[in-house]
């Protein structure tokens, strides 16, 4: 990783100098070594001192470029294979304007969550090395402890099989593995269940919201100038917090919102404090579309038709579903 | 402050037999806002509207509720009696306590509490209703008939007949339908070609028409009197402009499998060929499948024989856009396919076939030169058995539920042509009930039974089975109750019809609705047949429901009407009930444009002040008189940027919320 490191940190410096780009957005070194957090670097000296890209750098770039790309000059930016994903689908969406940015795909062998590792009995992380599926975590002390990966990564990781899909220029310097993972496995879990057991456990989960917002601010596709959560004109921010019923219709109007356009990127679980799985909502509605409209990725292109927002005649008919499936 | 009047209409006993709207009218007087209520008999009649005008004037009054039938009855009605009364015609609402409630309803208290609700829904709507001025549009003066059959060619050639152009968009090669394949045509027995085929002619020669035969539409934009179609013309082959109709191809091809689609595939035709010998464009074609220069590389023979220089095997689709400002849809019919009627073997035995295809067999310009020979071993059959509803009236789920309305005619038809022309032939009828109103059309059906001797049998047949060589066909005699098999050497199976397949697509181009049987839908089954819900399409033939050939060219005539009656003006009045995006939300996204069936939606870069500098974005621009007011983008909008004028989301929770009231 640190080898990835250095050829980020030395391309980033060369864009700067030659003047081709004006900012670079990547990530910056947080208090701890575990929490690096996404930052606009506009000199070569701040690069020089806060610039890292470490196993914690899970954040999504691309949301961040619909502001800081409208500043004048070009702006580069560091997007791992599934955050290329919501680039496209933000150009797509007239949000980025694709000329103004020069993106550097950068690889990624999955991203660790600090929580599980906590959860691992190992906390003051310090450092981490990674070879093939074992982790070695350093602490503070001076221990080290080797970890199963699987056991580790960011529950988006998971069932990562992204690439990526717009580049300017790359930084490979180690091959991912091929991997074959089914996403909707957990999804089909939840359908397996019986309306009442899903509704229990979408209740048990979704109770657990305390509304800090953190899945819509970080969401990708939560893009909008004007949230309607946000606007009392729109007689739905009342919806989300009345009560506790109320509370879970947050989640579901914003599942609504963004169906069709959600590319999984999976940052609304990666931030929730609470832990609720999330991304599931909307794994469900991309699942559904897969079935009704044929195989489609949100973010896959920058161009084309989406299938929520456009007619095929090969469109399934409200007569041909059933129970929320094709007949 | 809010000065509401409710008028409560009786309909004659329509709704208030069912609905206390005494009741209705005095527990709304109490309503926030209400300072007038009355109910009247016939709200609508002049009567009625006097009332309505002298209450706004008398109670100055600044909304309007019409507790009545359903909107798209009297809506326009009410809203001019207000205008006349010095209110803004979109200060009036509907509340439907006909359709939605006294029709659908037999308890009178409990349908009297409903009205009372749908009345305070009205009302809670209108106090967040506003003033609204329609606008105006040009009409373009030429109209697009889609489908080259009976019903297209009548309605092109009277709408061209009043002096607008008129396009026919046909997907087949000619035009003509499926009347051309027919022989001879009920209740006269005049051949179907001489009739026809003058029409065809007149069209392909009046001024005002011009067919764009093989080509289809691909796209429809725009709005009554202003629509926008892409048309996709596909690739013949053949230069429209040069071929002469020599058919010197027609013999050279030595490609000669293709199966002539024209004659029911009981025959074959070269890979290039004209229809038939009648076809207007008379210009040939030629099946890539069947073509062998173009599936190996080698051949070229029509190339070379062709004098006029007309053959290119590289053409394109092509496309063009033309503007319109009325469409007829035209599309016609084609018969089941009976792959759900194993029981008369259809499909094992040659000598069962379709009425469409003995049609052919019987006509002149058919496969057998018009001698009736059976198709298996080209033998005279001596007995036929015809088995009528195959398909029709079936409510199993195999066929179609619908009566097919032509079948008893033509099989009378057919019965009587054979027994004409080949006397020692023995014709048996099975049949459910034979249905034969209309002008002369009984006495045509008792002819055939009483003066050619056509066996009628009531009852329906069981199967249908080959016993060497023999059809065997096993049914019921219900008149004499028994169960009888008749030996027949060819059986005839009366198919159900039913739409062309392809309207679904044109429906959804047209965004005009279709039935469960894939029908197109008439705005009032009554009072405008001929109209589809859609402003400015006209629906005329089978693509509306089944009907035969006198009642497809009436119908067409009557769309002619209709159009020549919408381009004759220069000028339509627009909705004022269009979308409106609320620029300082609008994320510029595209979805909204995205859904727009109308291509209303363009995107507009503006600056906005943003904390002390500002910022250019990128935002919607909706125009009026492009947009029809269906809301698909307010509802695709994600920050809610996007209203519809008239029906605003406000609007449309308050409904809701004094829904839920209750």
């Amino acid at each position: 990783m640190k080898d990835v490191e250095l050829k980020m940190l030395e391309r980033a410096k060369a864009l700067l100098e030659s003047g081709e780009v004006a900012r670079v957005v990547g990530w910056k070194k947080g208090d701890f070594y575990f929490d690096p957090s996404p930052a606009v670097f506009e000199s070569v000296e701040e690069l020089e001192k806060d610039f890292v890209y470490n196993w914690f750098c899970g954040a999504n770039l691309s949301k961040y470029l619909i502001q800081i790309a409208k500043k004048e000059g070009k702006t580069a930016v560091f997007l791992k294979p599934c955050d290329t994903y919501s680039f496209n689908q933000l150009v797509k969406e007239h949000r980025i304007k694709r000329e103004n940015v020069y993106v550097i795909a950068v690889e990624c062998l999955a991203k660790l969550d600090v929580e599980k590792i906590k959860a691992q009995g190992v906390s003051s992380v310090v450092n981490v090395e990674v070879v093939e599926k074992k982790v070695s975590v350093t602490d503070l002390y001076g221990d080290v402890t080797v970890l199963n990966k699987p056991d580790v990564i960011l529950t988006k990781c998971d069932t990562c099989t992204k690439t990526h899909q717009v580049k300017d220029e790359e930084i490979i310097l180690h091959e991912r593995p091929e991997r074959d993972v089914d996403r909707f496995a957990e999804v089909a879990k939840l359908e397996g269940m019986t309306e009442d057991e899903r509704f229990a456990f979408w209740r048990e989960q979704l109770s657990k919201c305390i509304r800090c917002n953190a899945c819509r601010n970080v969401c990708p596709a939560c893009s909008c100038v004007k949230c309607v959560f946000d606007n009392p004109a729109s007689g739905i921010a009342a919806k989300a917090n009345d009560d506790k019923f109320e509370e879970q219709l947050f989640h579901v109007i914003r599942a609504f919102h963004v169906a069709g356009r959600c590319t999984d990127c999976g940052e609304c679980s990666r931030v929730c404090p609470q832990n609720i799985p999330l991304h599931l909502l909307n794994r469900k509605f991309i699942k559904d579309i897969d079935g009704f409209y044929g195989e489609y990725q949100a973010g896959e292109t920058s161009e084309g038709k989406t299938p929520l927002t456009s007619y095929t005649e090969g469109d399934i008919e409200a007569k041909d579903v059933f129970n929320g499936e094709a007949k | 402050m809010q000065r509401i009047g409710v008028f409560i209409c009786w309909c004659g006993s329509n709704i208030a037999a069912t609905v206390d709207v005494e009741k209705v009218a005095e527990v709304i007087k109490s309503e926030p806002g209400v300072v007038y209520s009355a109910n009247y008999q016939y709200m609508c009649s002049e009567n009625g509207q006097q009332l309505v005008k002298q209450a706004i004037k008398e109670h100055n009054l600044t909304g309007v509720v019409i507790g009545a039938c359903s909107p798209r009855m009297h809506e326009a009605t009410f809203r001019k009696a207000a205008s006349e009364a010095g209110l803004n015609p979109y200060m009036v609402e509907i509340a439907n306590i006909r359709e939605h409630c006294s029709w659908i309803h037999k308890d009178k208290d409990e349908a009297t509490e409903k009205a009372v609700v749908l009345v305070r829904t009205a009302i809670a709507k209108v106090k967040l209703n506003a003033p609204l001025t329609a606008g105006e549009s040009p009409v373009v003066k030429r109209a697009l008939v889609i489908g080259g059959g009976i019903a297209g060619i009548q309605a092109a050639l009277d709408i061209a007949e009043a002096g607008f152009e008129v396009d026919i968009v046909e997907k087949n090669a000619t035009i003509g339908g499926r009347m051309a394949q027919i022989d001879k045509t009920f209740p006269t027995l005049d051949c179907s070609a001489c009739i026809l085929t003058p029409k065809m002619v007149d069209c392909a020669q009046h001024e005002k028409i011009d067919i764009l035969s093989y080509s289809e539409i691909e796209e429809v934009k725009g709005f009554v009197g202003n629509f926008n179609v892409k048309i996709r013309r596909k690739a013949r082959y053949v230069d429209e402009t040069k071929c002469t109709g020599c058919k010197i191809c027609m013999e050279k091809c030595p490609s000669k499998k293709g199966l002539n689609e024209f004659n029911m595939n009981l025959n074959t035709r070269p890979a290039i060929y004209i229809p038939f010998a009648q076809a207007i464009p008379n210009v040939a074609v030629i099946d890539p499948t069947q073509c062998i220069k173009m599936k190996t590389g080698k051949c070229g023979i029509c190339q070379k024989f062709c004098g006029a220089g007309a053959i290119d095997y590289e053409q394109k689709d092509t496309f063009i856009e033309r503007q319109y400002g009325a469409i007829v849809v035209a599309t016609g019919f084609k018969p089941i396919e009976l792959d759900n009627f194993n029981e008369y073997g259809y499909s094992d035995n040659k000598d069962v076939i379709t009425s469409l295809e003995l049609e052919r067999l019987m006509n002149a310009a058919g496969p057998t030169n018009g001698v009736l020979l059976r198709p298996s071993d080209g033998e005279h059959p001596k007995v036929i058995t015809f088995i009528q509803c195959v398909g029709s009236r079936d409510t199993s789920g195999c066929g179609k539920p619908y009566c097919s309305k032509i079948c008893c005619m033509y099989t009378a038809k057919h019965a009587m042509l054979i027994r004409e022309k080949y006397p020692d032939t023995e014709v048996h009828v099975f049949y459910i009930d034979v249905r034969t109103p209309g002008k002369n059309y009984d006495e045509f059906f008792r002819r055939a039974v009483e003066q050619y001797g056509v066996d009628y049998i009531k009852g329906m047949v069981g199967k249908v089975y080959n016993e060497n060589g023999k059809l065997m066909v096993q049914g019921s005699n219900l008149i004499d109750n028994e169960q009888i098999t008749i030996e027949s050497d060819l059986v005839v199976l009366a198919a159900a019809i039913e739409p062309e397949p392809s309207v679904r697509k044109i429906a959804t181009l047209l965004t005009t609705s279709i039935d469960t049987n894939n029908f197109l839908t008439e705005s009032h089954a009554k009072l405008r047949p001929v109209e589809s819900p859609t402003a400015g399409v006209y629906l005329a033939g089978v693509c509306q429901g089944p009907k035969d050939i006198p009642e497809t060219v009436s119908q067409a005539s009557a769309c002619a009407a209709k159009v020549i009656g919408l381009l004759v003006k220069d000028k339509l009045k627009t909705n004022p009930c269009v979308a409106q995006p609320d620029e300082m939300m609008c994320n510029g996204c595209s979805q909204c444009a995205n859904v727009c069936a109308y291509g209303a939606i363009t995107y507009v870069d503006k600056e906005f002040r943003v904390g002390r500098g500002t910022e250019i974005r990128r935002v919607a621009s909706v125009n009026p008189a492009v947009c029809q007011g269906c809301g698909a983008c307010t509802v695709t909008c994600p920050s809610g940027a996007m209203d519809l004028k008239g029906f605003s989301s406000k609007q449309i929770m308050s409904e809701v919320e004094a829904i839920c009231k209750m």
